[in-house]
C-alpha cells in the first residue's frame, strides 16, 4: 500500500465501486455492443476491398461464367452489402454463424475445434511467461547491476529478438528429430485422434478427464515445444516489463521508509513494491495473452498446429467470410474480455486509476 | 573544451537554453554509462553506416541470379555463402539494411505519435471522451492484427510502403493503451495537480508533463516490438503483400529460404541473424534511453 | 527469494514431464503421409477440381472408365465392364460389372450411373464442363443418358464428338459412380446430396472416407470387400504438415511414411539417407508464361517470340528445378498419346534482341503476374534477369492464387507464369483451353478459356481444333495435335516452359505408392509396409 492511505479511504473506495456497479454494467455492455457492431462492420467493409474472390475459392480458376454466375448468386453476393451485413447479423442472433467455404463446414464447428487449440497454447505459454518471467523481473530488479541481473537481461533480450519461426525450425530439428525428446509437428500423433471424448476441446483436459495418460503424455509432447518457443517470447517480455516496473518502485520514498523502519526485505519487495506492479503487470499479461489468443500463424504452420491463426489467415486468403467474421468475434471477445477482467482487477488493485 | 564542460556541468543555469543543454548533456553521461546502450546505439549506428555506404560496400546489386554459382556455403568468395538463385547473401544483407530502416523509420514516426495522442487524451481528460477513444482503441486491439493488416494493404495496393504503413495503423493501439494507463495513475498525482494550480493550460500540462512521463514506456514498447514488426513486414512480403523479389528485404528471405534450413543453414541463418542483431540493438539502445528519458527510475 | 527458486524449479518439472517422448512410429496396417492439403474444400466428386481433394476421390470411387494402378497409362472399363459404339458414334451403350457393391452394401447398378452424370449436370460445379461438352445439360440428360435394363446403361452425345474423347473424359473425377440411395437419403432442400457429400463419401472404391479434419488431416479406411482384394493398409492418413522441412523431419523420426511436398534440393540432400527412398512419376501439368494479347506491345507476336528466346530453359531444369521440372515446350505432355517432346527453344538472347529490333521496339516495361509459392518467385527471378539482358525491363508481382486468379480472368495482367494440369486424359483437354477461342470479345466472358484470358484467337486455329476433336481415325487424331502444337509454338500468347515431375520420398520399406500422369492418378490400395 502506498504511504499516506488509510483503511478507511480504501473502504470509500470500495464501497463507491460497489454502487456504480449497475450502472457500470449498463455502460459496458452498451460499450460491448458498440465495440462488436464496429468489428463486423469493419470485417464487412474488409470483404469488400479484399482481391480475393469467394467464388473462385469455390469453383476454382477454370470454372465457366454460368458456374461462376450460379454461385455468386448463392452465396448472395448480388446483395447489396448492407443488406448482406443485416442478414448477417440476423442469422448472428440466432446463433448461426454460417458455413466456411474452406471447410465445408459450420463455423461453429470449426471454431470448437479450433479455438481450443489456440487456447491450449496460449494458456501455457501465458502460464510459462508469468511464473518464471515475472520472478525472473523481480530478482534482476532486486539485483539490479549484478552479474544476475545482466544474465537475466542478456537471455531476455535474445529470447526477444530471436525470430520466432526460425527459433522453431530450429528447436524442431535439435530436440524433435536429433535427439528425440518431444514428439514433433501436429498436435497429437494422427492414430490417437479421437480416442478420447471432446469435452471442452483442450487434449490435456480431456485426456486427464478420461484418465487417459498415455495421450495425456502425447499430447503434451506435442505441445512443449510450440509452448515453449511461444512462453520464452513471453517470459522475456515479462521478465522485462516487470523489471522496469519494479526499479520503478523501488526507488520511491515510501520504499526507504520502510527499509528505514526495518521492515524484512522480502516485505519490503512482494508487499511493497511488488504489490503496486501489479497493476500495470496486469495489463501487460492480459496484453500479451490476449495476443497469443489470437494464433500465431507462424509458429503453428510451423508446428503443424491446426489454430485459430492458420484458420482465420487461410480463411482471409479465400475470402471466406463467414469464416474470417466468425474467427474475428471470437477472438475480439477474448480481447474484450481480457481487457475487461484487467481493467477491473486494477481497478480493485489500485484505488489511484479510480 | 572544458569551458564548454563546465558551462554544461554549472550548478545554476542561467538560461532556459543552458539549461536545456544541461540537461542533454547529463543524459549522455548517464547515457555513456551504460555498456549495453552505448553497444545497442553501436549497432544501430552501424547499420546506418551499413545502408549509407551501400553501393561501396556490397560487390553487386544482389539481384540478378547466377544459377552456376547457387547454394555456396560461406567463405572467401560469398562470405555468407549464396541464395538458391546464386546471388551473394552478403552483399543482399547490406542492401536490405536500407530497406529495415526504412520500415522502422515509417513505422516509428506514425505509431508513437498517434498511440500517445490517444492514451494520454484518453486517461488525462477521462469521461466520455475517454470511452470513445478507448473503444475505437478496444475495436483495432480486437480485430487481429493481420487481418486489419491485410485489409489495409488490400485497400491500398501491394508493395512495401503500403505494407509499412499497413502495419503502423494496425500498430498503434497497444500504445494508447499503455499511455493511457500511465496517464490515469498521473492525473490526479501531486505534480500535475501543482502545474494546473499555476494555470498552465490543460494542453501544455498534457505535451509538457503528462506525455514525457509515458514516453519510458512507449519507448520500452516500442523498442521491444521493432523485431516484431520487422517480421510482420516480411510475413506480409511472403504472403505476396510486401517487398516483391528480388528485393532483399530480410525476412522476405528468411521467409523464402526457410525450406533451406536443414541442409544449406546459411540461406535463412545470415538474414535471421541480422535481424537479431538489429532488434538486439534496438533493444539494448531502447532499455538506455529508457533509463535516460524516464525521470521516475533516475537515481 | 527461496519462492521464486520453488516456483522456477516446479515449471521446469512440467516442462521435463513434456520431455519424455511418447510418440511412435505408425503401426504396420496404417499408412500415413504428410503433405500440403489446404486445398480441399469439398469432397463431392461432382464438384471436387482439387488436387487432393482429386487424389481423395480416385481412392474412393470408382470411375465408369478408369486408369487402373496395375497399369496407370491405359484406360479401362471401372465399374463398366465393357461397351459398345454405335456406327455414328453418338450412341454408347455401358455393361456394368457385376458384383460391385457399395461401402453401404447397396449394389452398384446402372441406375446410379445414370444418377451420378445426371447429377453433375444439374449440379453444374466447375468440372460439369467434362461432361456437358457432350451437348448435356439440365433439360435434356435425363434423356440422353437412359438405364436400358438391370445391366445396361445408354448415353448418347449430341455433339459430333470423337467416342475416343468421350471414353476419355468418362474417366474423369465427374464419372464417380456415387450410391443413389444412401446419397438421396441426405439430400435436403433438393440439393442431390451436395451439401452432405462434400464431407461424407458414398463409393465403391477400395477405400471409405473416415474423417475430413480441415487443417488437420484426411483419414481413409479400407473398404475389405474391394474386388481387386482388400488393401494392405487398414487406415490410410494425410497429414497436414504444410512446411516441407517439417514433413522431411517427421519422414526421417520415422512418425510418417512418406513426405509429399519436399523440394529438390531437400531430395538431393536425402540421396544417401539410407532407410529412405526417392520415386519419381512424370505428371501432365505444364508451366508457362502467358502474354496478354490485348497488351499494345505484347500483342506483337514477334515479341512473344523474342521472350521465348529469352528463357533460360536448361539452366532452371538444372538447377532450382531439378528432378521436379523438365523442360517441355507444347502444350499436351510429353510421353502420353500426341504428346510433343520437341523443344525448339533455347536461351538466345542475341536471337531475342535482333526480333525486338526486327519489330522496331524500344526497350519497353512490363510487369510479370505469378504466385508466391516455390518455385513460381524463383523461376520469375531467372526471367527477370534473362529478360533484361534482352533489354526488357520487368517487374515482379506475386500474389496467393485467389487474388491472382481474378486478375487473370479479368485480362488485367501483362506477363503471368502459371501452371495448368490436364481435365482428363485427351488432348483435346488441353487444345480446348491454350488454342481455342470461339469469342474473344471482352464481354463474352470466356473465362475458363487461356487463350481468350490472354485475348488471342484464330478462326483457322479454331477450325482445326474442332476438326482434331471430331476425328475418328486415330492416326489422323494425332497427326492433327502434333501439328495444333507446333502451330501455337509460334502463333500462340505463351512460352510453355516446363512439364512436372512428382517426387515422393518413402521409408525404405513402404512399397506399392503408385501416382499416374494425370494430377489425381494417385492410388494407395497397393500400399504395402
Amino acid at each position: 500500500m502506498p504511504e499516506g492511505r488509510t483503511g478507511s479511504q480504501l473502504d470509500r473506495n470500495r464501497n463507491s465501486l460497489l454502487v456504480l456497479a449497475p450502472r457500470r454494467i449498463a455502460g459496458t455492455a452498451l460499450s460491448l455492443v458498440l465495440t462488436f457492431a464496429g468489428l463486423t462492420a469493419v470485417t464487412f467493409a474488409i470483404a469488400r476491398v479484399m482481391p480475393a474472390d469467394p467464388v473462385l475459392a469455390i469453383v476454382g480458376d477454370r470454372a465457366h461464367q454460368d458456374v461462376y454466375d450460379a454461385v455468386y448468386r448463392e452465396l448472395g453476393l448480388d446483395q447489396p452489402i448492407f443488406v448482406q451485413y443485416l442478414r448477417y447479423l440476423g442469422q448472428l442472433f440466432e446463433g448461426d454463424l454460417g458455413v466456411s467455404i474452406m471447410t465445408a463446414q459450420p463455423v461453429l464447428h470449426d471454431l470448437l475445434r479450433f479455438f481450443p487449440a489456440t487456447l491450449e497454447l496460449a494458456t501455457v505459454a501465458t502460464l510459462l511467461g508469468v511464473l518464471v518471467g515475472v520472478p525472473l523481473g523481480v530478482l534482476a530488479a532486486v539485483r539490479q547491476g549484478r552479474w544476475l541481473d545482466h544474465l537475466i537481461r542478456t537471455v531476455g533480450l535474445f529470447g526477444y529478438s530471436v525470430p520466432v519461426f526460425w527459433l522453431g525450425m530450429l528447436a524442431l530439428f535439435v530436440l524433435y528429430a536429433k535427439l528425440g525428446w518431444v514428439a514433433g509437428p501436429g498436435r497429437i500423433d494422427i492414430f490417437f485422434d479421437g480416442m478420447v471424448e471432446p469435452v471442452t476441446g483442450l487434449i490435456l483436459v480431456d485426456s486427464a478427464l478420461a484418465r487417459e495418460w498415455e495421450i495425456f503424455r502425447n499430447a503434451l509432447g506435442h505441445l512443449v515445444l510450440p509452448a515453449g518457443i511461444l512462453g520464452i517470447h513471453s517470459l522475456a517480455y515479462l521478465a522485462r516489463m516487470t523489471r522496469h516496473f519494479m526499479l520503478e518502485q523501488l526507488g520511491q520514498e515510501y520504499i526507504l521508509a520502510a527499509r528505514v523502519k526495518g521492515v524484512p526485505e522480502r516485505t519490503v519487495i512482494w508487499r511493497h513494491a511488488f504489490r503496486n506492479v501489479l497493476v500495470q503487470l496486469i495489463t501487460i499479461v492480459g496484453l500479451t495473452y490476449a495476443s497469443l489468443l489470437e494464433g500465431s500463424v507462424l509458429t503453428e504452420t510451423v508446428f503443424a498446429w491446426p489454430g485459430i491463426g492458420q484458420y482465420i489467415t487461410s480463411s482471409l486468403f479465400n475470402n471466406d467470410m463467414n469464416a474470417v467474421l466468425g474467427g474475428t468475434i471470437v477472438v475480439g471477445v477474448c480481447f474484450v474480455g481480457i481487457n475487461m477482467g484487467s481493467d477491473l482487477l486494477y481497478r480493485l488493485v489500485d484505488p489511484r486509476a479510480r | 573544451m572544458s569551458a564548454v564542460r563546465a558551462w554544461l556541468l554549472v550548478d545554476v543555469p542561467r538560461s532556459r537554453w543552458q539549461a536545456r543543454c544541461q540537461r542533454f548533456f547529463l543524459a549522455w553521461l548517464a547515457f555513456r554509462q551504460n555498456a549495453g546502450a552505448v553497444a545497442g546505439l553501436v549497432i544501430i549506428a552501424a547499420l546506418v553506416a551499413v545502408a549509407l555506404l551501400a553501393p561501396w560496400i556490397a560487390g553487386s546489386t544482389g539481384v540478378a541470379p547466377d544459377l552456376g554459382n547457387r547454394l555456396q556455403p560461406p567463405g572467401p568468395v560469398f562470405w555468407f555463402g549464396t541464395d538458391e538463385l546464386g546471388r551473394d547473401i552478403f552483399d543482399r544483407i547490406v542492401w536490405g539494411s536500407r530497406i529495415t530502416l526504412y520500415i522502422v523509420g515509417l513505422v516509428t514516426l506514425i505509431v508513437v505519435p498517434i498511440g500517445l495522442a490517444v492514451g494520454v487524451v484518453a486517461g488525462y481528460v477521462g469521461g466520455w471522451l475517454d470511452s470513445t477513444l478507448m473503444r475505437l482503441t478496444d475495436v483495432f486491439l480486437a480485430f487481429p492484427r493481420l487481418i486489419l493488416a491485410l485489409a489495409f494493404v488490400a485497400a491500398l495496393g501491394p508493395g512495401l510502403e503500403n505494407a509499412v504503413l499497413a502495419i503502423a495503423l494496425t500498430a498503434w493501439s497497444p500504445y494508447a493503451r499503455i499511455a493511457r494507463a500511465e496517464a490515469l495513475t498521473l492525473r490526479h498525482s501531486d505534480f500535475i495537480v501543482a502545474a494546473r494550480s499555476q494555470g498552465i493550460p490543460h494542453h501544455r500540462v498534457l505535451a509538457g508533463h503528462v506525455a514525457p512521463m509515458c514516453m519510458s514506456s512507449v519507448i520500452v514498447r516500442l523498442t521491444l516490438d521493432m523485431a516484431g514488426i520487422i517480421l510482420t513486414a516480411a510475413g506480409l512480403g511472403f504472403l505476396g503483400l510486401g517487398a516483391q523479389p528480388p528485393t532483399p528485404e530480410w525476412g522476405a528471405m528468411i521467409a523464402l529460404g526457410r525450406d533451406y534450413l536443414l541442409d544449406q543453414w546459411w540461406v535463412p541463418a545470415f538474414p535471421g541473424l541480422a535481424i537479431l542483431v538489429v532488434s538486439l540493438g534496438f533493444n539494448l539502445l531502447g532499455d538506455g534511453l529508457r533509463d535516460v528519458l524516464d525521470p521516475k527510475s533516475r537515481s | 527469494m527461496s519462492r521464486v527458486v520453488r516456483l522456477v524449479a516446479a515449471m521446469w518439472c512440467v516442462v521435463a514431464l513434456g520431455l519424455v517422448r511418447a510418440a511412435a512410429a505408425p503401426p504396420d496396417d496404417i499408412f500415413v503421409m504428410a503433405k500440403d492439403v489446404g486445398d480441399v474444400i469439398t469432397l463431392d466428386p461432382a464438384e471436387v477440381f482439387e488436387f487432393t481433394a482429386g487424389e481423395i476421390v480416385a481412392n474412393v470411387y470408382d470411375r465408369l472408365m478408369m486408369f487402373e494402378p496395375e497399369h496407370p497409362g491405359q484406360i479401362a472399363g471401372g465399374v463398366a465392364e465393357s461397351y459398345a459404339i454405335s456406327d455414328d458414334g453418338r450412341t454408347i451403350v455401358f455393361r456394368i460389372r457385376d458384383g460391385l457393391r457399395f461401402h453401404s452394401g447397396n449394389p452398384v447398378r446402372p441406375e446410379d450411373v445414370e444418377f451420378s452424370l445426371e447429377r453433375v449436370v444439374k449440379l453444374n460445379r466447375t468440372p460439369a464442363f467434362i461432361v456437358t461438352q457432350f451437348g448435356w445439360n439440365a433439360d435434356n440428360v435425363e434423356d440422353l443418358i437412359q438405364v436400358v435394363d438391370a445391366r445396361h446403361l445408354r448415353i448418347e452425345v449430341t455433339e459430333g464428338l470423337s467416342p475416343g474423347l468421350v471414353l476419355n473424359a468418362l474417366s474423369a473425377g465427374v464419372a464417380s459412380v456415387v450410391d443413389r440411395e444412401l446419397v438421396l437419403a441426405h439430400a435436403a432442400d433438393g440439393d442431390l446430396g451436395h451439401a452432405w457429400l462434400k464431407t461424407h463419401s458414398a463409393g465403391s472404391g477400395a477405400f471409405r472416407l473416415g474423417k475430413w479434419k480441415a487443417n488437420e488431416y484426411i483419414a481413409l479406411e479400407a473398404n475389405p470387400h474391394y474386388p481387386h482384394g482388400a488393401p494392405a493398409m487398414r487406415r490410410v492418413f494425410l497429414q497436414h504438415v504444410p512446411e516441407p522441412s517439417a514433413q522431411r523431419l517427421l519422414l526421417e523420426r520415422g512418425d510418417v511414411d512418406m513426405a509429399r511436398n519436399l523440394t529438390p534440393d531437400q531430395i538431393e540432400a536425402l540421396a544417401g539417407h539410407d532407410d529412405l527412398a526417392v520415386d519419381s512419376y512424370p505428371k501432365g501439368a505444364i508451366v508457362y508464361l502467358a502474354a496478354n494479347a490485348a497488351h499494345p506491345v505484347l500483342g506483337n507476336s514477334t515479341v512473344v517470340q523474342a521472350l521465348r528466346h529469352a528463357i533460360d530453359y536448361q539452366g532452371m531444369a538444372d538447377s532450382f528445378l531439378a528432378g521436379q521440372f523438365a523442360v517441355h515446350q507444347a502444350f499436351w505432355p510429353a510421353g502420353l498419346w500426341a504428346g510433343d517432346a520437341s523443344t525448339p527453344y533455347e536461351l538466345d538472347i542475341k536471337k531475342a534482341r535482333s526480333l525486338l529490333e526486327d519489330a522496331g521496339l524500344e526497350p519497353f516495361d512490363v510487369r510479370i503476374d505469378t504466385l508466391t509459392s516455390s518455385p513460381f518467385p524463383q523461376i520469375a527471378q531467372s526471367l527477370q534477369a534473362t529478360f533484361a539482358q534482352a533489354g526488357i525491363h520487368s517487374r515482379i508481382v506475386m500474389q496467393d492464387g485467389r487474388t491472382l486468379w481474378p486478375r487473370y480472368r479479368a485480362r488485367k495482367h501483362e506477363l503471368i507464369i502459371a501452371r495448368w494440369s490436364p481435365d482428363y486424359m485427351d488432348p483435346h483437354s488441353n487444345a480446348d483451353a491454350f488454342a481455342r477461342n470461339p469469342d474473344n470479345r471482352p464481354e463474352a466472358g470466356l473465362a475458363g478459356v487461356l487463350a481468350w484470358r490472354n485475348a488471342w484467337a484464330s478462326e483457322d486455329i479454331n477450325a482445326m481444333t474442332i476438326e482434331a476433336r471430331d476425328t475418328r481415325d486415330l492416326d489422323a487424331r494425332e497427326q492433327m495435335y502434333l501439328e495444333l502444337q507446333r502451330r501455337l509454338q509460334t502463333e500462340g500468347p505463351y512460352a510453355i516452359m516446363f512439364q512436372q515431375i512428382d517426387q515422393v520420398v518413402r521409408r525404405r520399406h513402404v512399397k506399392g505408392f503408385v501416382s499416374g500422369v494425370n494430377f489425381d492418378h494417385v492410388y494407395y490400395r497397393m500400399v504395402t509396409k
